[in-house]
């Protein structure tokens, strides 16, 4: 039975990776950009919820509420004002710039908050589990990531494939010259593109918040990291690859950690390198996703 | 008033003078066909009109208002639609949405009205079987169609046909060329850059030929394919040999 508490925390646990993953996923798959500041600017998101969210005479638990569409209008607007003047210039630019972004982001809350760990605080609930049997405890708050994740997929994969704006913007990811010529504004589109991408992270960085304790320097060396695992594992252009990606991520983790807590991030390195290897346009994504 | 004014239009790329002082003058419900060697502007100045490319000098007037500094959607909105040499479809969505993003953004008409009207665009270019394929997967005479059809389906008073016979085989040019027909009946004003000089002269009443970003000759079809201008611009080459047999 240990090894099905292993693989359940893991899935658990890849919701998180999920969650994360799908704005960049996102981002890459209508506007070309590699966003390096992603992991950057969900940590953002859940420093906002520690400090602004205690003023507002809300429950923390629902601090989300308020941030997540703050984080859409900076979504709009970065891409509108930043990241278009780099897209402009080129694709290599982007990288350049949100690269930029992510040293700026990490240095400025570094000087602000200095580097101690910070919790977004909601209380007993974080500590309730249920107790499946002997040796399987489920998180409530994991299992709620999970449901949010999956729920969160689902709707962007509706939206875009049945909504006019979702239509809209697969035919700018297609060809955004002619979308042009068809009378449609594709920045605007991008901008909208950005604002559900970065909507989406600031709600993984708060939960990552609740669950456990985000740092300046977060955001750059873990959430980037694992997003990008669970995007390539899952396959470019496929939402629901990214979900798979992001579960196989965290199993993979829990079963290193399994064998020596010091293989967790390993196993899920290792798992990320051997799709890459065998599979490099990953489990869903199609070969064309790679040119 | 004139539906489309270009005046004393210039652009160069580099030391490449593409449009040099062209200026042309089109009355609605016109058929203009537009002739000339390679290189000689001819795609560049439906980039001008449609948007994608700036004028360095002149004014572009559409319907009587300058269009010169406006952006390629808001063009788009006020009635130029275009198609595209080689074909630009959305792959990755059907057939019917390609033509239903050109409804809404274009023509600005949502629900029950836009699919219909996009549902009639498909009708119209004869792709109403293909509807629900991806565009992905259509093939060159497809592409050509659903260029045309999304064009149509933004509502245009005027259409800016980019070679679309090119690469046809003559039945599928002949039967193009009706949907063009047709629509130049219906009222849409047409201008058209062609190589397939015949199905040219069976739609339009005035042609125009470029060379080296200048206009040589406007006018009548015959007459300006006749003209010495023209003669010395194609060296009294194919295309006038392919027009008089």
């Amino acid at each position: 039975m240990t090894w099905t508490n292993v693989i359940v925390q893991g899935v658990l646990f890849g919701g998180f990776y999920a969650l994360f993953a799908c704005g960049l996923s996102l981002l890459f798959g209508v506007m070309r950009i590699i966003n390096l500041a992603h992991g950057d600017i969900a940590v953002v998101a859940g420093y906002t919820a520690v400090f602004l969210v205690p003023h507002l005479h809300i429950a923390e638990v629902w601090g989300f509420i308020v941030v997540v569409p703050i984080f859409a209008l900076v979504g709009y607007v970065l891409q509108r004002t930043v990241l278009q003047a780099a897209l402009d210039r080129s694709p290599f630019t982007t990288l350049l710039v949100t690269f930029g972004l992510s040293v700026l982001i990490e240095n400025l809350l570094l000087e602000i908050y200095t580097a101690n760990g910070q919790s977004v605080n909601i209380g007993s609930l974080i500590g309730n589990s249920w107790q499946v049997n002997s040796t399987i405890y489920v998180s409530w708050f994991e299992l709620v990531v999970l449901i949010v994740a999956v729920a969160v997929l689902g709707i962007l994969q509706l939206y875009l494939s049945k909504t006019s704006t979702g239509r809209l913007i697969r035919a700018v990811s297609d060809d955004r010259e002619a979308a042009q010529i068809c009378g449609a504004n594709y920045r605007h589109i991008f901008g909208i593109a950005a604002a559900i991408a970065v909507a989406t992270v600031a709600l993984a960085g708060i939960s990552y918040g609740i669950l456990t304790e985000l740092t300046p320097t977060t955001g750059g060396s873990q959430v980037l990291l694992y997003a990008f695992e669970a995007v390539v594992i899952g396959g470019i252009g496929s939402l629901w690859g990214t979900l798979i990606g992001g579960i196989l991520l965290g199993v993979a983790q829990q079963v290193g950690a399994h064998y020596n807590p010091a293989y967790q991030v390993l196993a899920g390195h290792v798992l990320f390198l051997a799709i890459l290897a065998l599979r490099p346009q990953g489990l869903f994504g199609k070969k064309e996703a790679l040119t | 008033m004139s539906l489309l004014q270009l005046q004393g239009v210039s652009k160069r790329f580099g030391q490449v003078v593409v449009a040099d002082g062209v200026s042309l003058q089109l009355e609605a419900g016109d058929a203009v066909g537009i002739v000339g060697p390679n290189g000689a502007g001819k795609t560049t100045l439906f980039s001008m009109i449609a948007g994608d490319v700036r004028v360095d000098a002149g004014e572009i007037l559409f319907k009587g208002r300058s269009i010169t500094r406006a952006a390629v959607a808001t063009r788009c909105r006020a009635g130029i639609g275009r198609t595209y040499q080689i074909p630009q479809p959305f792959e990755h969505l059907s057939v019917f949405e390609n033509a239903l993003v050109a409804v809404h953004q274009g023509a600005r008409v949502h629900g029950r009205e836009g699919s219909e009207r996009a549902l009639d665009a498909l009708v119209r270019t004869g792709l109403i079987d293909l509807a629900n394929r991806p565009a992905g997967a259509l093939g060159l005479l497809h592409r050509k169609r659903l260029e045309l059809a999304r064009a149509l389906a933004t509502g245009p008073e005027l259409l800016l046909l980019d070679e679309i016979a090119g690469g046809l085989t003559d039945l599928e040019v002949v039967e193009l060329t009706e949907v063009i027909r047709s629509l130049r009946a219906d009222g849409v004003t047409i201008v058209w850059i062609e190589h397939v000089v015949r199905a040219l002269l069976s739609t339009v009443d005035r042609l125009v030929c470029l060379a080296g970003g200048e206009l040589v000759a406007d006018g009548a079809p015959r007459e300006v394919l006749n003209s010495e201008a023209v003669r010395r611009v194609y060296m009294g080459g194919a295309i006038i040999n392919e027009a008089v047999s």
